[in-house]
Parts: structure tokens; sequence; C-alpha cells
């Protein structure tokens, strides 16, 4: 197992180093560079810039420089975990993430939570009433709500209950209200809860439908084992059965996603955060991708991968605690 | 009082316009203590006939159409829910064809043989020590450590060795083995008949075996019943059906069993048009 883990680890660098050249090739050859977004509006533009000034820029950024050289070297400072500067703000890309990261991490995190807490038990119920009214009515809702785009549903959710139009339940956008330097303890984070409610909506619905269907699937072919036959002949309760013998087996492949939903919620939070005008990760990538901030996009993009790939590690960490079949040698 | 009296038992699937009579109207009485062996090929209904003794056959897909089962004189079909648990594992208990399926994969051995006994024997103090007791009388060496072992890392004889065990250790007053050797080598399927002889010289237990080869009868079961087509066609004592078998399919089940000494270029194969 400590070989394994490892040599798994071991891994994670080629893996990083393809994930990191491919992202840094694509936001650096693609059309536009800095130089052109700070000279935006043109020669003729009130911010207008000379094509002197914006070699000058291109230069200073080093633009020019050929692509795997620039590669190389950025890889160079980031083995001094040195991510560089934004060209943006010239803060540094480590303190401009650290200071939204929390913020995603808790959005994804609680996204993440209750996904599970919630599809899980769907996903048991419709496998036990299979075929039956129960069993079609969370299956035809799980649909509906996997087929429907998150930017859609969090449009509909603020038209719905936070815009006023029809119900004012809930903040339209951002984290807290604007008095919420006055607020108790207590008081704020409530506050701040109501502001989290719509946008982990908007992350959580797409990854429960998923996993309650997976769920599904996993709990009925774990209900169709001979051991489940054998539990009953021992005269378990059905509860027991289901619960204890059917749902332990039906964990196993249910956990190894878990690893997969993690890129779906963070890329998720990109627009999330950016109709929500939630101060995250997820939004500075979005502007960092406009304003083509490439230090940032490439720290994010650092970011995100290693807490992906730590995610799977994680996951085949998981498969051998519930699994007692798998030993990694 | 007979332990075991089935009478006039049906069980139908699919569509009751046009039903597959997988049991049709079967009845037989065991005696507790007595060792009897259900004979028949597959789909002739004795694997549906043994889990339907404790309802352990899902109605639906199943229903039971007609009849009466009766385990030691309660009405097993209309006994509710909670008794019929209670007579589940200690009444009557089940050996599997399949042992590596049959257990559970993610809990050991020993964990699985406990569920067992603190469901039926909650008076048991030292539970351990029943199990290690359990594992070693169906011959499992150093029971102490196997018992943290899970299913996977025990070969197949010894996973049916186990499930024995789980079985056996609720004292049942009826063993069915529905199958218990096809799905192991020859070697083992003896080793594992010779356990269940053994067993049976050892307590006052019925047994139902559940077979589809006549060659394990022989030696084994007081009473034989031979199954066919939903049907009880041909019982008695082993030995005299075994001599003078009346139904043409018990006399072609017999001759399916290659025998020793005897030249034969081919393998018996039964003549379905001769009997229907």
């Amino acid at each position: 197992m400590t070989t394994y883990l490892i040599r798994r680890i071991l891994l994670l660098v080629p893996t990083l180093l393809g994930i990191t050249l491919l992202t840094f090739l694509l936001v650096r050859e693609a059309p536009g560079n800095i130089a052109l977004m700070k000279g935006a509006g043109g020669e003729n533009g009130s911010r207008a810039m000379t094509a002197e000034q914006r070699e000058a820029m291109i230069k200073l950024y080093g633009l020019d420089k050929d692509p795997f050289t620039a590669y190389a070297e950025w890889i160079g400072r980031l083995t001094r975990l040195d991510l560089g500067d934004s060209w943006v703000d010239h803060r540094s890309v480590v303190a401009k993430i650290g200071e939204r990261i929390g913020l995603t991490a808790s959005l994804a995190g609680s996204a993440l939570l209750i996904s599970y807490l919630v599809a899980i038990p769907l996903g048991v119920i419709a496998a036990i009433k299979r075929g039956q009214v129960t069993d079609r009515a969370i299956s035809f809702t799980v649909f509906v709500l996997y087929s429907i785009p998150s930017f859609a549903a969090a449009l509909l959710l603020i038209l719905l209950v936070a815009g006023g139009d029809y119900l004012n339940l809930l903040p339209m956008y951002g984290t807290n209200s604007i008095n919420a330097s006055e607020m108790g303890r207590f008081e704020w984070l409530w506050d701040r809860i109501q502001h989290m409610i719509l946008p982990v909506i908007c992350l959580t619905y797409g990854s429960l439908s998923y996993i309650s269907r997976y769920a599904r699937v996993s709990m009925l072919e774990a209900l169709a084992q001979d051991f489940i036959r054998t539990a009953r002949a021992k005269g378990l309760p059905e509860r027991l059965v289901i619960l204890h013998h059917a749902l332990r087996n039906a964990l196993i492949p249910i956990i190894t996603i878990f690893a997969l939903e993690l890129p779906v919620l963070i890329s998720g939070a990109v627009i999330i955060e950016e109709i929500f005008s939630l101060p995250g990760m997820g939004q500075l990538m979005f502007a960092s991708l406009e304003a083509r901030d490439n230090p940032t996009i490439m720290g994010i993009t650092v970011f995100v991968s290693i807490l992906t790939l730590l995610g799977y590690l994680l996951a085949d960490i998981l498969y051998v605690v519930v699994d007692p079949r798998i030993r990694y040698e | 009082m007979a332990l075991l009296h089935v009478e006039n038992l049906g069980i139908h699937f699919g569509p009751p316009e046009d039903p597959v009579r997988a049991v049709d109207g079967i009845s037989f009485e065991m005696a507790a203590g007595e060792t009897m062996a259900l004979v028949g090929e597959s789909g002739s209904g004795k694997s549906v006939t043994a889990l339907a003794l404790t309802r352990l056959l899902a109605s639906p897909p199943a229903r039971y159409v007609s009849g009466r089962i009766e385990f030691e004189g309660r009405d097993v079909l209309r006994l509710p829910e909670r008794e019929l648990r209670a007579l589940r594992g200690s009444g009557i208990a089940y050996v599997f064809q399949e042992p590596s399926s049959s257990l559970n994969p993610v809990f050991t051995i020993g964990y699985q043989i406990r569920e067992a006994i603190d469901l039926h024997r909650p008076e048991i103090r030292d539970v351990t020590g029943e199990i290690v007791r359990a594992l070693d009388t169906v011959g499992i060496r150093e029971p102490e450590k196997r018992l943290n072992d899970y299913p996977h890392q025990l070969s197949g004889g010894m996973q049916q060795r186990v499930m024995i065990a789980m079985a056996l250790a609720c004292r049942p007053r009826l063993l069915v083995a529905d199958e218990p050797t096809t799905a192991l080598d020859v070697t083992i399927q003896k080793q594992i008949m010779d356990l269940l002889k053994a067993l049976k010289q050892q307590s006052n237990m019925a047994i139902l075996l559940i077979t589809h080869n006549f060659g394990l009868v022989a030696d084994f079961a007081d009473r034989v019943l031979v199954m066919f087509q939903g049907r009880i066609v041909e019982s008695g004592p082993t030995a005299e059906v075994l001599r003078n078998p009346q139904h043409l399919y018990t006399r072609a089940l017999i001759e399916c069993v290659p025998k020793l000494g005897q030249k034969q270029r081919r393998l018996k194969v039964i003549d379905y048009a001769g009997i229907n």
C-alpha cells in the first residue's frame, strides 16, 4: 500500500506537467493578449496605445518569447512555489487565489456534501421501490434536474425567489448584506447562509441527480446479489439487509465518482460565482480569462489540477477502505 | 407430528392468464432428523420449492397460488413478517449453491456468523468462542485466525464450509442444502458431502438435500423425491427408488450418472419425448 501510494503520488508530477503545458500553450497562443486587452479601444480610443507601447508591453511580459522557453521558465518558478504576479493588478497570484479559495471551497464542499446526503437516500429508495410510482417520480425529477443548465436554473431562481417580482425570500447576489459589518456573529452567519443558499442549490442539483442515478443502479446491482438472499435466509430484518449488506456494497462504486465531481463543481463555480457576484476562485478565473491575465489563469489551473488529482488519489484510498478485496500492491 | 408438511404447494411466475407453473401442486413430509433428497434437473422446481419453505422467494414476481407449508405446526405462508424472520436461520437454515457469491464480500466471515448468532441466540455470552467452535465443527483449521478473513481470502471449499458453519450456528431443525456442491470441483465436492454426512450423524437436524445428481443421493438420503416439471413424479426410500425406479424420468436421471467399470462411448441424455 505504501509503495503504491508513493508511486501514485510520483505519477501526479507528469500528469500535472501535461495539464499545465497544454493550458499554458492554449492561453498563450490563443488570439489576443494582455497588451491588446489593456489597449482596448484601439488606436483611436481614449485608452489607445501606440504600436511601440504595445510592443514594449509584449516584451515586458515575455510574450515575444518562444512558448516552450516561456513554459520552461514558468515551471522553473513553480518548483520554487512562485506562481508570479498578476498582469492586471501586479499582486501575487498566490495571494489572489488565497483570498478567494475559501469561498469556492465552501461552496463546492457544501454542494458535494449535500449532493451525497440527498442522492444516496434517493437512489436507495428508488432502488427499493423499483418500477413503482416512487421510483418513477424520483427518476423523472432527477432527469429533469439533470437536463437544466445551471446558469438557466440560477437566473430562474433569482427571478422567482430573489428578485421581488414573485417572491423576495433570499438575497440576489453577493456574500453578505451591505450592513454586514454591523451584525453580530450569529446574525452575520445567518446572513451569509442566506446568501449561499441559491448558489449552493445551483451547484448541487446537477451532481445530485447524477449521483442519485448512479446510486440507484449500484444499489439495484447489490440487491440482486446472492449474499442478499443469504442475509435474508439468516433472518436479518429487511432494514439491515438493505442498509447494511446491500448499501455497503453499493457504496463502493459511488465513492469513486466523488473524484469526478470535483472538477465539475469547480467549473460550475466559474459560472455560478459570476452570476451571483461571489468573489470566489471561479469568478477570478472568469475575470482573468477575460483580461488574458496568464499568470493568474495558470495559477488557478495548477490549484484546481492538484485538487482534482488529490481527489482521485483519495477516491482510490477510500476504495481500499470500503472494499476489502482491493489491496494495492 | 411431522417437522415439515407441504401440501399441494403451487408457485407460479409470469402472467396469471398464462403462468409458468414452477411448482405445480406438490405435497411431501419430513420428520425431525430425517435426511431427504429432492432430485431433478434445472428448472424442475427444486430450488423454488426450497426457497418457498421460508418465503425467501420474493412475491412478486413469484405467486404462491395454492397449498400450505407447515413447519412445526406453523403455517409458513401466513406467518407474520416478524415470526417469519425468527424462523429463518433458527428453524430452517440454508446452504446455497455458489459459496463465493453467497457470502458478503465486504464483511469478515466471523462477522457474518456473528450476525446469525446475535440474531437467534442472544443468550450466548462468548459469541467469539461460539464462532470459533462453529468453524471448528466444519473442519476449518486455525479458526481463531480465519474468523477475521474476508470471503475472498478463502478457497471455494472453505467458503462453503463457512456457509455451513453459519447455517449450523443457529442450531436449525432443518438444513436446506440447495446444490451445495455444484459449484465446487469433484474432490471438494466429496469433502463437503462427507462433512454433511458427519454433521447429520452428530445432530438431530433434518437435512433436505437438493441436487440434480443422483450419484450424491445414494449413500446420503433416507428418502428421495424426484421432481420433474414442477411435480413430484416419484418418492420413496432411496434404496428402493434407486433399485426399482417407477417413473421413466427417474430411470433416465439415474442412467445419466456414469458408472465406473462400464464402457460408455457417450454419456446418457434424457429423451423427453419418451417421458411426456
